[in-house]
C-alpha cells in the first residue's frame, strides 16, 4: 500500500472529489499560486485552474461567507483557513449562516460546505496562534466536526465531508501534516460519526482525537511497563459523537482518561466525560480523568508551552491514577 | 462631532430628465401604487396585531421605503435573487409572497413562510427569489457575493441584488464582501437603503463621510445615489445597475436616500428625530408621488383610491384572520432541518 503524508492524503481527497464533481472548488488564502501555506493543495491550481482553486485576499469573514452563499446556490465549496485561529473572525458566518441556514429556511436551503485547516497548538506560536477550536464549533447544532490524526483517516473522512450535505468543520494539525501512513490506492470513504480504536486494550479507556492521538499511543506504550493495558479510542468525529464506541469500551475497562488539545473549561472533553458519567455511572471504578491544556493562555517560550500541553507523561500519570496504580 | 451638529450638506445627483415629469402607463402606475399600498396596509395591520400581543419579538416596519421593494420586483427575472435585511416584509410581498403566509410567519404559525421558525426578521421564499431575511447586520453581504460567485461559476446569468442599511456600511463583513465582488467582477448590485438612522444613531454620528458611494471606486464599482421619491425613477436607475451586472458582470453600489416613517422597530418611539423632519420626508413619500400622478394625469378620483384601498385592506384583513386561525407548528417541527439526514426516511 502506498505511504502518504497527511498533507498528501488531504490533497488527494480534494483532487479526487474535484475530479468527480464539477461543483467542488477550493477557496482560501494562498491555496492556489502558493500551493497552500502547508502545501495541502499542491498542484491543484495547475490541474483545475483559477476558476476552481481560488486565491483570496486576507478576508476570512468575506470568503467564508462567499463559500456559504455559493453553497446555498448549489456549489460545494472547500474553504481553507490557513489556521483555525483565523476562523475566529469568520465565526459569525459559520455560527449564524452556515449552521442555521437550513433550519431557518425550513429546508429551502442546504449548505454543503467544508471548512478545513490546521487546529490547536503547533510549536511556539504564542497565544493567538495555538488555540483548539473544538469547544467553539462543537458547541452548537447544524454543523459536523471532524478531527484527523492519520493519512488514512484524513483522506477517507475528507472525501465524506466534501460529499456531505451539511456544513462540516475539518480539523488538521500543523505539526502532523508530515505524519506518514498507509493509504489504499483504490477509492474508499470513512463514514462521519464513527470512532476508531487505535489500540485495543482491556484496562483503561483512553479517549482522544487529533493531535492527542500520538500522545495517547505513546502513553499507552509507557503504561505497558506498569502492566496496564490501555485501549486508545480516536473519536475522529467530534459532532456527532460516537457514544456507543465510547460506552462499549468503558463498560469493558471501567476506567477512563480523556487526553486532548484544548482548554479544560467545558468543551468536547467535558461533554464526553458528562455522557460517560450519566450513561456508564455503574461501570466506573474511578473518576474520569482529563488531561488537556492548562487553563491559561499559551506562552511562546518553549519550556512554558511544553508545561501547558498534554504530554505522554501527563497522560501516563492519569492512566495510573484511574488504575489506582502506585509507581 | 456631537449629536447637535447640523447634518453636513450632501450632494445628490439630479434625477434624469427621462424619469421626472414623464407620463407613465396608467396600468403601471396603478400596479405600483397598489403594490406599495399592499405593503403599507400589511404592516399597519401587523403593527396593530403587535400591540394586541398577537405578534411578538422584533417587528421592523418598512413603511416609507416601499417603493424600493416594488421597483426591485419589477426588474427581477426568474433565477434572480433578492437578499435583504431583517426589514424584509416589503420585499416578500413585492416578490409575490402570499400575504397570508407572510402574516402567519409573524404570528409564529405552521402556515408561515418558513413554518413559524423564522418570524419577522427571517423571511425566505426561494421560489420567489427571496433569499432572506438576514438578521445579523452586514453578515448577509458576503452571502450575496457568494450567490453571485455561484452565478459566475455556473454561468446561470442570474443577478443578485443585495440590500443593506447605511448602518451596515460600517461593519467589516460588508467591506470584505464588496471588495471580493469588485475583485472578481461578480453580477451583484449592492443597494444601500440609507434611511438616515441606524436604530437611533443618525448618520452624522456613524461616519465622517455621509456619502456612501464615495467608497464605490475603492471596490472598482460604478455607483449611483438619489432620493427615493418616485417608484419609476427608482426602477429606472436600479435597472441600469441590474443591466450592468447581467451583461457586463460588474457590480454596482447604489445609495438610496429614503426614510422610515416608523421607529426602528415596534419598541422604538423614535424620540431621536423631530416631528418636522418626519413630516418633511412624508411630503416626498413615493406613494404620494404615485397618487399625484394618478390624480393629475390619469384622472383618478377619491372613489378610485377608496375602492383600491378597500380591496387591499380586505386582503390584509383576510391574511390576519388566516394567521390568527392557523395552527401552531407541530412540537416535533422544532427538531426539523438541522441536518439534511433529519429529513430523510430511516434507512433499513
Amino acid at each position: 500500500m502506498p505511504i502518504l503524508q497527511i498533507r498528501e492524503a488531504i490533497r488527494d481527497a480534494m483532487d479526487e472529489e474535484m475530479a468527480r464533481d464539477e461543483r467542488v472548488f477550493l477557496m482560501g488564502e494562498e491555496v492556489g499560486y502558493y500551493n497552500g501555506a502547508y502545501k495541502a493543495s499542491e498542484g491543484l491550481l495547475d490541474k483545475y485552474g483559477e476558476k476552481r482553486v481560488v486565491d483570496t485576499p486576507i478576508a476570512e469573514a468575506g470568503f467564508a461567507g462567499v463559500g456559504i452563499g455559493a453553497a446555498m446556490a448549489g456549489l460545494r465549496p472547500i474553504i481553507e483557513f490557513m489556521t483555525f485561529n483565523f476562523s475566529a473572525v469568520a465565526f459569525d458566518q459559520i455560527l449564524n449562516n452556515a449552521a442555521k441556514m437550513r433550519q431557518l429556511t425550513a429546508g429551502q436551503f442546504t449548505v454543503p460546505i467544508v471548512f478545513r485547516g490546521p487546529n490547536a497548538a503547533a510549536h511556539m506560536l504564542g497565544s493567538t496562534h495555538s488555540q483548539a477550536f473544538e469547544s467553539f464549533y462543537c458547541g452548537f447544532p447544524g454543523v459536523k466536526v471532524i478531527s484527523v490524526a492519520t493519512p488514512y483517516d484524513a483522506k477517507g473522512l475528507l472525501k465524506s465531508a466534501i460529499r456531505d450535505e451539511n456544513p462540516v468543520l475539518f480539523f488538521e494539525s500543523e505539526v502532523m501534516y508530515g505524519v506518514k501512513g498507509e493509504v489504499p490506492e483504490e477509492e474508499y470513504l470513512i463514514p462521519i460519526g464513527k470512532a476508531d480504536i487505535k489500540r485495543p486494550g482491556s484496562d483503561v479507556t483512553v479517549i482522544t482525537w487529533g493531535q492527542g492521538v500520538p500522545v495517547c499511543l505513546e502513553a499507552a506504550r509507557l503504561a505497558e511497563a506498569d502492566g496496564i493495558d490501555c485501549e486508545v479510542i480516536d473519536l475522529r468525529t467530534l459532532r456527532p459523537l460516537d457514544d456507543e464506541a465510547v460506552f462499549e469500551s468503558v463498560r469493558k475497562t471501567n476506567r477512563v482518561v480523556l487526553c486532548y488539545h484544548g482548554w479544560p473549561y467545558g468543551g468536547t472533553g467535558a461533554e464526553v466525560a458528562d455522557r460517560i458519567a450519566r450513561v456508564c455511572f455503574d461501570h466506573l471504578d474511578a473518576p474520569v480523568e482529563r488531561v488537556c491544556y492548562e487553563d491559561i493562555n499559551m506562552a511562546y517560550a518553549e519550556n512554558l508551552e511544553q508545561l501547558t500541553l498534554p504530554t505522554p507523561e501527563k497522560a501516563l500519570e492519569a492512566i495510573r491514577a484511574v488504575s489506582y496504580h502506585r509507581s | 462631532m456631537n449629536a447637535d451638529t447640523p447634518m453636513p450638506p450632501r450632494t445628490v445627483a439630479a434625477a434624469p430628465a427621462a424619469s421626472k415629469g414623464t407620463v407613465h402607463e396608467k396600468e403601471d402606475v396603478i400596479r405600483h401604487y397598489r403594490e406599495m399600498l399592499r405593503i403599507r396596509r400589511f404592516e399597519e395591520m401587523a403593527a396593530r396585531a403587535y400591540t394586541q400581543g398577537k405578534i411578538s419579538g422584533f417587528l421592523h416596519l418598512y413603511i416609507g421605503q416601499e417603493a424600493i421593494a416594488v421597483a426591485t420586483a419589477d426588474l427581477m427575472r426568474p433565477g434572480d435573487r433578492v437578499v435583504t435585511t431583517y426589514r424584509d416584509h416589503g420585499f416578500a410581498l413585492a416578490q409575490g409572497c402570499d400575504s397570508r403566509s407572510c402574516m402567519a410567519e409573524l404570528f409564529g404559525k405552521k402556515t408561515g413562510l418558513v413554518g413559524g421558525v423564522g418570524g419577522s426578521m427571517h423571511f425566505f421564499a426561494r421560489d420567489k427569489g427571496l433569499w432572506g431575511g438576514h438578521a445579523i447586520v452586514g453578515s448577509h453581504v458576503p452571502l450575496a457575493v457568494g450567490h453571485a460567485f455561484a452565478s459566475k461559476y455556473s454561468g446561470d446569468g442570474a443577478v443578485t441584488l443585495c440590500f443593506l442599511g447605511e448602518g451596515a456600511m460600517h461593519i467589516g463583513a460588508v467591506h470584505e464582501g464588496m471588495n471580493l465582488a469588485g475583485l472578481w467582477r461578480l453580477p451583484v448590485v449592492f443597494v444601500v437603503e440609507n434611511n438616515q438612522y441606524a436604530m437611533g444613531t443618525p448618520i452624522r454620528r456613524q461616519t465622517p463621510e455621509p456619502d456612501m458611494t464615495v467608497r464605490a471606486p475603492v471596490y472598482g464599482m460604478p455607483s449611483d445615489r438619489f432620493k427615493v421619491e418616485d417608484v419609476f425613477e427608482t426602477r429606472e436607475r436600479l435597472a441600469a445597475a441590474v443591466e450592468r451586472a447581467r451583461s457586463e458582470h460588474k457590480p454596482t453600489l447604489v445609495e438610496l436616500l429614503t426614510y422610515r416613517f416608523r421607529g426602528h422597530s415596534m419598541s422604538d418611539p423614535a424620540k431621536y428625530r423631530t416631528k418636522n423632519e418626519v413630516e418633511e420626508w412624508k411630503i416626498r413619500d413615493p406613494m404620494s408621488t404615485a397618487e399625484q400622478e394618478l390624480r393629475e394625469v390619469h384622472g383618478w378620483g377619491d372613489e378610485d383610491f377608496e375602492a383600491t384601498d378597500e380591496t387591499v385592506v380586505a386582503e390584509m384583513q383576510d391574511a390576519m384572520e388566516f394567521a390568527d386561525s392557523s395552527p401552531l407548528p407541530d412540537p416535533e417541527f422544532r427538531f426539523r432541518n438541522h441536518y439534511v439526514e433529519d429529513d430523510l426516511p430511516e434507512q433499513g
